[in-house]
């Protein structure tokens, strides 16, 4: 496990999480590279099948933020 | 485009009349170009001069090239030449110059003049916090471990000097224990010249206090000196509440002073307790709650455009027109016109460009400038052929990833037409070469992996229509906020980060459809809610700027709570500018008042509501563009302190209006908060202490033989409000705080009434005689909830309407085009009910303005040919945005309300049928990004 690099799936909210991210990066935090972020408007646009998807597609985890 | 900024300014004389005045303006040099400033930072980076940052309150170092704050606007970097070693030692240095990438530093700026002609001005020149360095008993300038509260903000932000790490300045210590001394520099005639209320310290000090509680865990001890805790805002009571449950201590005293501890750097604190006592405590740190002052500079300018003061150094207005100035044409607001907070400030600058607006509606529109675009290029049919533009910015993006190596990655995702580098994709003449790429390489889509979409997608969407593509054929990747930024030291990842993210826009672009722009004609004219003083002032001033107005009113009469007014906080008679009031509505052309009308029903969005109004039966449908919610609201009855079985107890203007009742009367008795800031109404009424002292003050002041007592919880006169409780006190009124667990007990005699109530000085129960008692009771708001549910408006758990954001938007309601006034937003005196009313004029003006208004296109699109009517769609909409029309034969089938959207998405993930896509998020752009992930 101790070389495992999980590919994590992030569906965030353009008004609150996604936000959150860009403040994370203007105040420099630093945090592990495995997230790809899906931007979406609200995290009520996240359809259960956009998440079994991306598991299908193999990502090893998803986060829903909003 | 229709604002201009004039940064680093100074306003010398403004000469001139209303309509018509000449505003002189000296502007300092920047030394920097701001059009040629991309704010890329270098130059502060390279900067060799360190000195003392003022944004972080000195807690931190900035260099002489600088911008204020990261999130300046306009976010331009500056040099102080004050400090600039160029300018103070004859251009040895100037590194900037020499590495600044768009060449914007100019050391040879001097400063300008211009003379504006403008027809109004509105001055919001803001307010400075005190400095306590004079007071000596607190220490604060030779402990470093007493600080101010704006030191305190910096060291609790994540942006601060600390990193949002709590520590103490003397030693980096993590303190275990914190004070907050109230009323620092406010209320205080004494040890400075400041007697009035700053209004925003209490729950400022309440909100660090359960921050910092937050940041250090539990444990760490919090304790706030006050004297009377003023958390009179919309839902603060519920905070102030929510902090004593999470354990954040309230001392009712006035600390007198602070020694250090020897051998320590830690403080000790002697106060006198409620009961009387010496007593000692001793502190890791302590804050003092500095209050707001007028600087200096800002009192020179009043006096220079010749401006009255109050006598705390605030823009005198009058009560009933509460942001205009004593000179024509010139209005004020934020903490110039009195100590206030975030929303009220908001609040106030909308109400002063309403009335600006009315001074200058004979020529609305007359400048205003407007962009004109190339004509739209069909992209139908067409091969993709994506162009994508790598951003370095500077060395934020190039310095970590491997900005050659993303574009040639880019060249081979499928679709790629065109990659480009870019120094700075945001630059003025890279925009301008992005055009004619855009145009010679006949791209269709456009991709650019820079920093993040909520800042610069408005940006590049315009650089791309400005080449004659739709707006929305246009994707970021944002690889500077969300990647290199955040993975600094990781720099292969970040680069094959990037490519992934390069990949997946590239995947989402290649089905990006172009998107027209919706727009929807407004109907010019408002329906307001409510004839009380705060529904009046919307309608004159939506009236007096052209847009008529109709009233609905459920009484018989206009007038509302105003009605029993005697007088404002000011001392300005209430009743003769009310009767104006009154007669320039039933006068006004434009307005039409409805009395003895409810609402029955409603339809509709902005700029296109039909409302059903029912007057005594008849029923009729109303078209009109916006909404004003001024429905009010009233004292509560209650069954306390013997009220409705005794004579002698009345409430709110009883008294005044029955000046009889006060000629034999000896003693006479107010009781504060009767049923406010309790379980069944946890919040404060507001304007009850304010209201309760000017009775007593009118009582006093026409015989000074009589007793008059105020028995209170806090005494909440904020701001100058001040002003009336210690002229209140001076002329002998007596104030007895009780608790809630001791609260007055009031009985009947055989001559009068016994009031009991525990006296916390003496530690004793005082028994007095009082002829007459008077019940401040709590304000309710009207019965909103058959309106709330009609236009889907949320209401707070006490039935007051709610705002669309408590601080930023505090006048508007969730819903486009209705907007919100006076009690029914929150209790409040007649003169912040009538500047808000005057706001939520303002902000309905912004749209009735409009021949049309543009909504945005990211909207819900049913397909009706796969809807099957369940209707979930619109049970999950929060905004009413959605409809089920029922269609012959085939049972009901949903319609969406394009100009209510907000483009959340929630029906489209809720359909069962998969019958309705998010344009611009339709499920294959997503699953397009979702499938590229991998």
């Amino acid at each position: 496990m101790g070389d495992f690099e999980p590919k994590i799936a992030a569906f965030l909210c353009n008004w609150c999480a996604y936000a959150g991210a860009d403040l994370a990066g203007v105040s420099r935090l630093q945090y592990p590279s495995n997230l790809r972020t899906v931007r979406v408007m609200c995290s009520g646009r996240v359809d259960p099948g956009f998440i079994i998807k991306a598991f299908k597609q193999g990502c090893d985890g998803v986060l829903v933020s909003g | 485009m229709n604002i201009e900024l004039k940064t680093l300014s100074e306003i010398g004389k403004i000469k001139g009349t209303a309509g018509n005045f000449q505003v002189e303006i000296t502007s300092q040099p920047r030394y920097i170009d701001e059009e040629k400033c991309i704010a890329c930072g270098l130059c502060a980076e390279k900067c060799p001069k360190k000195v003392t940052d003022p944004y972080n309150t000195g807690l931190a170092k900035r260099k002489s090239a600088y911008v204020e704050y990261a999130q300046a606007v306009p976010l331009k970097y500056a040099i102080d030449d004050q400090t600039c070693i160029y300018f103070q030692k004859n251009g040895k240095c100037g590194a900037c110059k020499k590495l600044c990438p768009t060449e914007a530093v100019d050391f040879e700026q001097k400063p300008t003049t211009a003379v504006l002609d403008v027809g109004a001005v509105i001055l919001s020149p803001g307010f400075k916090p005190f400095d306590p360095s004079r007071f000596d008993n607190y220490s604060y300038a030779s402990l470093p471990n007493v600080i101010t509260s704006i030191e305190m903000e910096r060291i609790l932000a994540a942006t601060g000097p600390t990193g949002g790490h709590l520590t103490r300045r003397s030693d980096d210590k993590e303190p275990k224990k914190i004070a907050w001394f109230q009323c620092v520099g406010s209320r205080d005639l004494n040890k400075c010249d400041n007697a009035y209320c700053s209004s925003v310290c209490c729950m400022y000090s309440i909100k660090e206090a359960v921050i910092a509680k937050e940041h250090a865990g539990d444990a760490l001890d919090c304790a706030i000196f006050y004297m009377d805790t003023r958390t009179h805002g919309k839902e603060f009571e519920k905070f102030y509440n929510n902090a004593k449950d999470k354990g954040v201590r309230f001392v009712n005293s006035r600390v007198h002073t602070v020694d250090p501890v020897d051998g320590s750097d830690d403080l000790e604190v002697r106060y006198v307790t409620p009961e009387g006592e010496i007593a000692t405590e001793i502190f890791d740190m302590i804050v003092l709650s500095v209050g707001v002052e007028i600087s200096p500079e800002i009192i020179n300018l009043a006096q220079r455009l010749d401006l009255d003061l109050s006598a705390g150094n605030f823009c005198e207005t009058a009560a009933v027109d509460p942001v205009a100035t004593s000179r024509e044409g010139i209005y004020v607001c934020g903490a110039f016109q009195g100590p206030k907070d975030i929303p009220e400030s908001i609040m106030e600058a909308s109400s002063a460009a309403c009335r600006a607006g009315m001074t200058l509606s004979a020529v609305r529109d007359e400048l205003v400038k407007e962009k004109t675009l190339p004509e739209e290029i069909s992209v139908e049919g067409q091969e993709n052929r994506i162009g994508v533009f790598v951003c370095n910015c500077g060395t934020n993006i190039g310095g970590i990833a491997d900005v050659p190596a993303i574009a040639e990655y880019a060249r081979s995702l499928p679709g790629v037409a065109y990659v480009e580098e870019n120094l700075f994709s945001c630059s003025q003449d890279t925009q301008e070469k992005m055009v004619e790429v855009i145009k010679e390489q006949k791209l269709n889509r456009i991709v650019v992996a820079a920093c993040t979409p909520r800042t610069h997608e408005p940006l590049f969407q315009e650089t791309v229509r400005n080449a004659g593509l739709n707006s929305y054929l246009f994707e970021m990747a944002n690889i500077r906020n969300q990647c290199t930024w955040v993975h600094a030291n990781e720099k292969d990842k970040a680069t094959d980060k990037s490519k992934d993210l390069v990949r997946m826009a590239v995947a989402r672009a290649a089905l990006l459809d172009p998107i027209s722009d919706v727009t929807v004609e407004v109907n010019k004219s408002a329906l307001v809610i409510g004839g009380g003083a705060a529904g009046m002032t919307a309608a004159l001033s939506l009236a007096e700027q052209g847009f008529p107005a109709t009233i609905v009113e459920r009484s018989s009469a206009i007038g509302g709570q105003a009605r029993d007014l005697t007088q404002t906080w000011k001392g300005q008679a209430v009743q003769p500018v009310l009767d104006d009031m009154i007669a320039r509505v039933e006068k006004h052309p434009d307005v039409t008042v409805l009395l003895d009308s409810e609402v029955t029903d409603a339809t509709g969005f902005v700029g296109n509501f039909e409302t059903q109004v029912s007057t005594n039966g008849s029923s009729q449908t109303i078209a009109h563009g916006g909404i004003i919610m001024a429905t009010g609201g009233e004292a509560t009855d209650t069954t306390e302190y013997l009220y409705g079985q005794n004579d002698r107890v009345s409430r709110w203007h009883d008294l005044e209006h029955h000046p009889e009742k006060l000629k034999d009367a000896r003693t006479v008795v107010f009781i504060q908060c009767v049923g406010s800031r309790e379980d069944q109404r946890p919040y404060c009424s507001r304007i009850c202490c304010t209201g309760s002292i000017l009775q007593a003050i009118a009582i006093k002041q026409a015989d000074p033989d009589k007793n008059v007592f105020i028995l209170y919880r806090d005494i909440r006169t904020y701001g100058e409000r001040e002003a009336l409780y210690k002229q209140a006190r001076e002329l002998g009124i007596i104030f007895i705080r009780f608790n809630l667990e001791r609260k007055p007990e009031v009985t009947e005699t055989a001559d009068g009434l016994d009031v009991k109530v525990f006296d916390p000085v003496l530690q004793r129960d005082l028994l007095i005689k009082a002829d007459l008692v008077n019940l401040a009771t709590a304000i309710k708001p009207a019965d909103n909830g058959k309106l709330a549910s009609l236009y889907k408006l949320p209401l707070n758990s006490e039935n007051f309407f709610m705002e669309a954001h408590a601080k930023l938007r505090p006048v508007e309601c969730a819903t486009d085009g209705i907007f919100l006034c006076g009690l029914a937003h929150y209790p409040k005196s007649l003169d912040e009910s009538i500047a808000q009313a005057q706001a939520a004029a303002s902000r309905a003006a912004t749209v009735l303005s409009k021949a049309s208004i543009s909504i945005s296109p990211l909207v819900s699109m049913v397909d009706t040919e796969k809807c099957i009517g369940c209707g979930l769609c619109t049970e999950v909409c929060a905004f009413g945005a959605i409809v089920l029309d029922e269609v012959e034969g085939k049972g009901y089938r949903a319609r969406n309300i394009s100009a209510s959207c907000k483009g959340c998405g929630l029906c489209a993930s809720s359909c069962p049928q998969l019958a309705i896509d998010m344009l611009h998020f339709k499920n294959e752009q997503i699953e397009a990004a979702v499938n590229a992930v991998v």
